[in-house]
């Protein structure tokens, strides 16, 4: 008889690893995703939506067209999962038995947990970055401020990069001498990565992008427009841009499967889960410290799957592991960005900006949909 | 002389930049001259807290390494 396996969300890594499995497991499992909108959202492309480089159709395909025919699509939300009788229950009452389940439910944004900040803008979710597009729009000069409300967040050169092509825009419209533009920094540098701190403050200097360093955002005054840190400094803008605090999802809150911040505690080289048998999670889900990015699932993924088809036709688990491979772009504006590669035992290595990279971020956007969710990369 | 110790923390297996937000926080509940340690495991810690001192004014009392763990002492800034 052949395994259910129950994969929950549709995301990068939830995709790949369902599409591999399903093909490498010989016809000896069922595969099943859920998710709550069957919308695969290419999460990356917020950055461009924001600053009005990207059409939002662009960055949406429904999840069907990027899965393999004999993977099975649930739309619908997992409410609650019985690890004791292997039981997934969604939403609409229906329920889902499992032998082996992989947790990709990814995380969400909670800007309300930032005392003040409900209207604050991001660029985090895509309601958010078409919102800031159409106040950037309406925006003809003044002080626009550039927070972090919370650690971990997807995507940690997003703010930097976002700083940089809000610079383009701002010179393409020709409202950037009336414009200052200044980024919070939860450290003493404008990135956690010292090598790439290096590399791109002189350009931050260069372009007049002012840094403020050591400060953690803690609340806003939406009346006075500041913004206050955990460290006791207030900044006054006319635009505020924060990343929000992010958690992880409810159903894993709800079922008991994670921590405090829902993050669910795997070993960070098989991807299993630390205290339950039958169960892997993969990308933002997991409590690993590293990036939360689209990279980190998609290197996670290959792995999961391994384990996941391993323990379908019950061979030993497989010698290959995840080593903290971590492989990001960083937009540097005008044109350039340069890239970040490391893992867990190589520490970040970044060239100097160049076109090629920019151009490459381009290409790997576009071939993104007939590449990656494919398992076609490895 | 005796020190008391107002806040222990425990940021052990932590990587940057979360040891420095928590202390942050932690921080901010203290009376002025009342004393946080922390324990850390992240070697960027140790440039990381003694430069967050030196930006918000609160003095780094101590910064010690033994097996790997790295103890730093901070003193809340009088106002």
């Amino acid at each position: 008889m052949a395994a259910e396996v129950v994969i929950l969300g549709g995301g990068v890594g939830g995709t790949i690893v369902a599409n591999l499995v399903a093909k490498k497991s010989s016809g000896r499992a069922n595969v099943t995703v859920v998710d709550a909108t069957g919308i695969h959202v290419y999460q990356p492309g917020f950055l461009y939506v924001a600053v009005g480089k990207e059409q939002p159709s662009a960055l949406q395909r429904a999840e069907t067209t990027l899965l393999r025919d004999d993977v099975s699509l649930v739309v619908d939300r997992a409410a609650r999962v019985d690890t004791s009788a292997r039981i997934v229950q969604l939403d609409s009452g229906r329920t889902l038995s499992y032998d082996q389940l992989l947790l990709a439910t990814g995380s969400r944004t909670v800007m309300d947990e930032v005392p003040g900040a409900k209207d604050a803008h991001d660029f985090y979710t895509m309601e958010g970055a078409i919102r800031l597009f159409e106040a950037l729009k309406g925006f003809d000069g003044g002080t626009i401020v550039i927070g972090v409300a919370g650690i971990p967040y997807k995507c940690p050169p997003a703010p930097v990069e976002f700083v940089f092509l809000l610079d383009d825009y701002l010179r393409g419209r020709g409202i950037r001498e009336k414009t200052q533009i200044k980024l919070l920094s939860p450290l003493n540098r404008a990135f956690t990565i010292e090598a790439t701190s290096k590399l791109v403050q002189p350009i931050l200097a260069e372009r007049g992008i002012e840094l403020t360093g050591f400060f953690n955002v803690e609340s806003v005054d939406p009346i006075a427009k500041t913004v206050t840190s955990l460290e006791g400094e207030t900044v006054e803008y006319d635009l505020l841009v924060l990343v929000p605090p992010h958690r992880g999802q409810q159903v894993i809150e709800d079922s008991g499967l994670g921590d405090e911040r829902g993050w669910v505690p795997v070993d960070k080289n098989t991807l299993r889960h630390t205290k339950l048998d039958r169960t892997w999670a993969i990308g933002d889900t997991t409590n690993i410290p590293i990036s939360k990015s689209g990279s980190v699932a998609h290197y996670e993924a290959s792995v999961a799957a391994a384990e996941i088809v391993a323990a379908v036709k019950g061979e030993a688990a497989p010698a290959h592991v995840y080593d903290g491979k971590v492989m990001c772009f960083l937009e540097t504006g005008q044109g350039q960005a340069t890239t970040i590669r490391f893992d867990y035992d190589h520490p970040p290595v970044s060239p100097a900006p160049a076109r090629r990279w920019h151009w490459a971020k381009a290409l790997f956007n576009k071939t993104y949909w007939h590449t990656v969710p494919q398992g076609r990369l490895p | 002389m005796s020190i008391t110790i107002a806040k222990s923390l425990d940021l052990k297996g932590l990587s940057c930049p979360l040891p420095i937000i928590k202390t942050a926080k932690a921080m901010k509940e203290l009376a002025p001259g009342e004393l946080l340690e922390a324990f850390a495991t992240d070697p960027g810690a140790v440039p990381d807290f003694k430069a967050w001192a030196q930006t918000t004014g609160n003095p780094l009392v101590e910064s010690s390494e033994s097996g790997g763990v790295f103890h730093f002492v901070l003193k809340k800034k009088e106002i």
